[in-house]
Order: structure tokens, then C-alpha cells, then sequence
């Protein structure tokens, strides 16, 4: 059995709760959120046993690990409390607010020999785990491209009140939804090594930005495209879409199927034939021992959970890997603000470099 | 069948549910398989007309059941249902509660409290305060359930709402938290205020059966996806395979193409050969798909009856 406490019980954390709770492998020993209201609830009606304090928490329960779901401005401090105190640690999305605090807390877990985790969940998702199968055995050739789109309905009008829409506290577009298009495109061309034209505009938001654009690069010559706007309203739900295109052929994936283009030049894949393909979740994804908001929530915990028995079993999105996204969300913030790198002056058609420099909103003043 | 004003009655909530329900998931741009045909649907169902349209059809091929989300267009069709009570005679409800995508999404916008906020319903505004209030303060999460389903429940005055089901993402939620006690104070808000049978939908079913079990709610109805190929059925097949074997309760089958993934003869096949399964939920959105359907259905009914096995639709396992 893994003893976890689980800190913040906000959307992630209760959700996350309700599916560690249910692992036959875990018994959860604490509950930690700043709500009173929230914990008085899950005590009186769950039996859990509830902290308003983290580190009040650690000293009175014995622990294995911590899964942590508190805004992201506090993740860093608690991470680090954790590993100091020798528990393995599940964190979400994103780890910290810069890159350097993610990257020292991965060399400190490394040290501790502990496991980490971040909650990259669309790694998890059966048909962006084909994606990766099908690129690491080549089967589009040499990738050239990669577009990385994620749209949905979360800020649609100037309102909000949480964290969630304060940049300065990981709240934003950028934070919450575009993290996930460039883990994904990350994992499957490579580490991104520069970033141009980026754009962080608001559409409503008044302390952040609800859309993203940027230009990424890769090793190798490899290009892409990051696309995101969490104020799209067309898209019922988050939705995110990853075109890998090579000299092979070309594979559109999103949470559902995997349509993939395969030249008459392509490798031999099993199962595949030349031109189109399709393979849906239906029949790709594995069974869950609990299901709440989609197998790959789940999967995740549970690999996780099975880390922290056998730290030596290979990993999937830990604190190194998350690091590698905070550095990219850095170097977009810092492109952003440059503004464009090629602009006509203001009195005729007369190219100019640099631009003038916009605020990170992309508000031009 | 409840009668639409009537008092709760044990015999009319325990009365057998039509063979198929009518589900509303292609009306809404919802597909487990395909996002390009999500969007179709999304785009044929924009208009109300076209949406009442499959309705129509559904209900002159004997389908007179919805088993529907309480999503605003809902409450529209109810209009119509409401304003043509002959053209509709028979025409029930099945409402799944809550609409979970518009609280999450408040829940990002406003946090979890300021979202409930939000959804108080309008009318009886003093009493829900009172009852939400009095509800915050004790921590009693009772009032707080009756208010939400009240809420949830003020778009379909005036039709028939035999069975009220709570949506997977709540039960599964509640299930994973270990949060038994909100199961009976869902299912007895439903019984008392609307006279109907509450239902659960889950995607976990033989560890819900536990639960509901040390709820105390006897012979629940709980609607799961069910099919030959596995799909999200949590616990595994054969799991389920033995609960409608051995465990009392009342199974809806849902999602039993598994979203197109079994051809419909092999997989209504299937699901005839299970026992104990009460009633089917299908989503179609033409007229063929739904005939087709539902002569199938009446087809493995006739081959059930013939061969004596027929134990779908012989009412609830014992």
C-alpha cells in the first residue's frame, strides 16, 4: 500500500482524490486545502482526514507521497518541502513558474531518489501514446513539421475571479491550456531550441491571455506551429489537435482517433496500409481499474502509484520532462514581449527590426 | 408508469422501462470516436427543428422515452413537448443531471463555491437561500443536493419525468470519495419531490453496486456502458458479466456499439444474450438508423421469446 496525502481540492485535486482513493494500491491518509467549507464536507461524509496546513499535515501523518493540485504559484515551496521530506510527489500542470525552479526541483528529487510526477495527462491518452509509437519506429520518414492546436470554452466573456485568470499565479491560456499542445509536441519531435513570433493576446481576460500562437524549433531543421485560444466557444470541450507532418506520410491525432497518411514509399507498420488509415480510442485505449473523466486521468495515478512501488520502472512526465515545457512557456513570454521581429515603420513600407515592444499581453499601447 | 403529477408510488417507480430509450448525444456534438463527426452533428442539430425532427421520428418507430442532459436545448424540446400533448401522448423524460461541462467550466471561471452560486435556481430564490445557506453553514450537504437538482430539474415542469439519473462524472466523483450518503439523498429527493426513480449512471459499475448497497437503495436502476468489445466498463467485462448474473438491480445498457465500433446486429446480439438487462440506451440521427434499430431490437426479442432464453426485459435479475 502507497500512503498519500492529497493537497488542494480544487477541480484537479478532487478529481484526483476520487480516483487515488479508488486504487486498490493506495489508502489516502490526508487531505490538505486552505476551504474549510470543502474539508469540512469530505470529513464529515468520507472519513478523510482533513488539514487546512501542508506542512502541519507532514508532521502528523506518515506519508509515501503527495499528489499536489494547489494554484501553481505554491507548488514550488510545497514540492520541495515534500521531496525534503522524502515522499515521492504527483504535481500538476505546470511544475513552477520558471524554469530554473523546475529544473532545480527535478535535480533534487534525482538526488533523493525519489519519483515525480507532473500531470501531463495527454500522455496518457491512447491515441497520442499511437502517435509516439508511430514515430519512434520512423513511419512517417523524417519529420518536417509539427502543428500543436488546443482550443476550447473556458474564458468567454471579462469575469473571473480565481487564480486561474491571474498570469502572475499560473492562471491564463498559456499556463492552463497551451502547457499541454507543447508537452505533447515535445515528447514527440524533441526538446524545442528556439521560439519566434509568438503572440499572447487577450480576447477577454483583464490580467491575462486567452490566446496563443508562437513559431517553434527544433533540432534537426524540425519547425512548428503552436495554436491555442481557450475562448473559442465553437469547441464543446478542450480540445486538443497534434499534425505531425514527415517525408513519409502525415498523422493527425486527437483525444478520440488517429488518422494517419502513409506514401506508398512508407515503411511496413503492422496494420497499416498505404494512404489513409484510422484508428479510434475505442479500440486503442486499455481498461482502467476506475474510470472518472477519461481513462488517461487514471492511467496516469496509476503509473504513479506503480513508480512509487518500483522508482526503477521507466517514467513518463517527470519533473525533468515538465521542466523542459516550463522552459519553453518562459521562452515564449520573453518572445512575446519583443513583439514582432520585422515591422514597417509607421511612416511607409520601410522594413524596421526590432519592433517596438509590446506589454506580455500583446496589448499594442 | 409514474403519472406525471402523482405522489410517489413503489409499484409505478418499479415499473419496466421501455425496451429502448432515446439518448441525445448526437444532438449535442458528442462522439467517443470522431471529433470531425461531433461537429457534423453539432452542425446538422444547430436548429431545433432539425433536432425534433429525429425526435418525431423516434417517437412514430415506438421510441417515446429521452434519456437527455438538462443542456438548454433540452428544455426547448421540452417546450414543444409540453405545448402538443396529443402529438406527444406517452412522451417521457429521462433527465441525467447535472450538465457537468457548465459547472466546470464555472468552476474554472469562479471556483467551486462561486459556481454553486451560480446555479441556484431563480424561483423560490428565499427558500433555496435559506435551504443553501442554513446548508453552507452546517456542512449539511443535503440542501445543497435538493437545491442543485431543483435547479437542474425547472426545464421540464409539465412533462413526464418517470426517472431522474445522476451523470457519471457525479456518481463516479462521489464513488471515488467514498461520498456514499449522497446517493440516498439524491434518491430520496427524487422519490418524494418528483414521484420518480432515481438512477445512476457509471462507468464503474460492480464497485457502484457496492456502494449503493451500503446506501441502502434497494434494486437501483443504474445505467452503464455495456458492450461486447469492453468499452470504458471499469472492473472488466466479465465483472459486469457476473453482477447482471448475480446482483440485483436494474441494468440500462449504454454505449453498446461502443460508438460504432460493433456492427449493430453483433453487438444488440450480444447484449441479448446477457441476462438481466432491462433496457437499451441508442443515440441515432436519422430516421433509417433509428428503424433499423429498433427492428433488430424487436427481431432478438422475438428469437429470445421463441427460444425460452429470453431473460432481457424478464424484469430485473433476482
Amino acid at each position: 500500500m502507497i500512503r498519500v496525502g492529497v493537497v488542494g481540492l480544487g477541480k484537479m485535486g478532487l478529481s484526483h482524490l476520487s480516483m487515488i482513493r479508488a486504487h486498490p494500491d493506495v489508502t489516502v491518509d490526508a487531505v490538505v486545502d486552505s476551504a474549510g467549507y470543502i474539508l469540512g464536507v469530505l470529513s464529515k461524509y468520507t472519513g478523510l482526514k482533513t488539514f487546512t496546513d501542508f506542512e502541519k499535515m507532514l508532521e502528523s501523518v506518515e506519508l509515501d507521497a503527495v499528489v499536489i493540485a494547489t494554484p501553481t504559484r505554491f507548488h514550488a515551496a510545497m514540492v520541495r518541502t515534500a521531496l525534503n521530506g522524502g515522499l515521492h510527489v504527483f504535481c500538476e500542470k505546470p511544475l513552477t513558474l520558471t524554469a530554473a525552479e523546475s529544473t532545480e526541483l527535478a535535480r533534487l528529487a534525482s538526488a533523493r531518489g525519489l519519483v515525480t510526477q507532473v500531470g501531463y495527462h495527454n500522455r496518457f491518452v491512447s491515441t497520442f501514446l499511437e502517435v509516439k509509437r508511430l514515430l519512434d519506429v520512423d513511419s512517417i520518414g523524417r519529420v518536417t513539421h509539427v502543428q500543436a492546436e488546443s482550443y476550447g470554452p473556458v474564458v468567454l466573456k471579462a469575469r473571473g475571479s480565481t487564480w486561474r485568470s491571474k498570469r502572475t499565479e499560473g492562471g491564463g491560456c498559456l499556463y492552463d491550456y497551451a502547457a499541454h499542445p507543447i508537452d505533447l509536441a515535445t515528447w514527440f519531435v524533441g526538446d524545442v531550441i528556439g521560439v519566434s513570433g509568438t503572440v499572447l493576446n487577450s480576447i477577454f481576460s483583464e490580467d491575462t491571455e486567452d490566446e496563443v500562437y508562437s513559431t517553434l524549433y527544433f533540432a534537426d531543421g524540425v519547425s512548428g506551429q503552436l495554436s491555442v485560444n481557450w475562448s473559442d466557444e465553437s469547441f464543446r470541450k478542450m480540445t486538443t489537435r497534434i499534425t505531425v507532418s514527415g517525408t513519409q506520410g502525415k498523422i493527425i491525432a486527437d483525444r478520440q482517433e488517429v488518422q494517419v497518411y502513409l506514401r506508398s514509399t512508407a515503411p511496413e507498420i503492422a496494420g497499416y496500409q498505404r494512404g489513409w488509415n484510422n484508428r479510434s480510442t475505442t479500440e486503442l485505449t486499455d481498461e482502467v481499474w476506475f474510470y472518472l473523466r477519461g481513462e488517461e486521468y487514471s492511467a496516469q495515478l496509476d503509473h504513479f502509484v506503480r513508480r512509487a512501488h518500483d522508482p526503477t520502472l521507466p517514467a513518463t512526465n517527470d519533473f525533468a520532462s515538465a521542466a523542459s515545457t516550463d522552459r519553453v512557456i518562459e521562452l515564449l513570454t520573453l518572445d512575446a514581449a519583443a513583439g514582432p521581429a520585422v515591422s514597417f515603420a509607421s511612416s511607409g513600407s520601410e522594413a524596421v527590426t526590432p519592433a517596438r515592444r509590446r506589454s506580455f499581453l500583446g496589448r499594442r499601447s | 408508469m409514474t403519472t406525471e403529477t402523482g405522489r410517489a408510488s413503489a409499484v409505478a417507480a418499479a415499473a419496466p422501462l421501455e425496451r429502448l430509450l432515446f439518448g441525445d448525444n448526437q444532438f449535442f456534438g458528442i462522439n467517443h470516436r470522431s471529433e470531425e463527426k461531433a461537429r457534423e452533428q453539432a452542425m446538422r442539430f444547430h436548429n431545433l427543428g432539425a433536432i425534433m425532427t429525429v425526435i418525431d421520428d423516434a417517437y412514430d418507430s415506438g421510441v417515446r422515452t429521452l434519456m437527455c442532459t438538462t443542456h438548454d436545448r433540452v428544455t426547448e424540446i421540452a417546450q414543444r413537448v409540453r405545448a402538443q400533448p396529443e402529438r406527444y401522448e406517452g412522451f417521457s423524460f429521462f433527465p441525467c443531471m447535472p450538465y457537468a461541462h457548465k459547472y466546470a467550466d464555472a468552476v474554472t471561471e469562479s471556483g467551486i463555491l462561486g459556481a454553486l452560486g451560480r446555479f441556484l435556481p431563480d424561483e423560490g430564490l428565499l427558500n433555496a437561500m435559506m435551504r443553501g445557506g442554513r446548508s453552507l453553514a452546517k456542512k449539511d450537504i443535503e440542501g445543497l443536493i435538493t437545491l442543485l437538482i431543483d435547479a437542474e430539474m425547472a426545464g421540464f415542469v409539465g412533462v413526464r419525468t418517470p426517472v431522474i439519473w445522476l451523470q457519471n462524472v457525479v456518481v463516479d466523483l462521489l464513488l471515488g470519495l467514498g461520498f456514499t450518503d449522497a446517493f440516498a439523498i439524491f434518491a430520496k429527493h427524487v422519490r418524494s419531490r418528483y414521484s420518480a426513480e432515481p438512477g445512476f449512471i457509471t462507468m464503474n459499475l460492480p464497485m457502484l453496486l457496492d456502494h449503493l448497497e451500503r446506501a441502502g437503495i434497494e434494486n437501483p436502476l443504474v445505467c452503464a456502458n455495456i458492450n461486447k468489445i469492453g468499452f470504458r466498463m471499469s472492473g472488466g467485462i466479465e465483472a459486469y458479466q457476473r453482477a447482471l448474473a448475480q446482483r440485483q438491480f436494474r441494468a440500462v445498457a449504454m454505449s453498446v456499439f461502443a460508438s460504432g465500433a460493433i456492427p449493430p446486429r453483433e453487438a444488440l446480439e450480444w447484449i441479448f444474450d446477457q441476462p438481466g438487462i432491462e433496457s437499451i440506451v441508442f443515440g441515432a440521427s436519422n430516421r433509417g438508423h433509428i428503424e433499423s434499430t429498433v427492428a433488430l431490437v424487436r427481431e432478438c426479442e422475438e428469437r429470445g421469446r421463441s427460444s425460452q432464453n429470453d431473460r432481457v426485459g424478464s424484469g430485473p435479475a433476482t
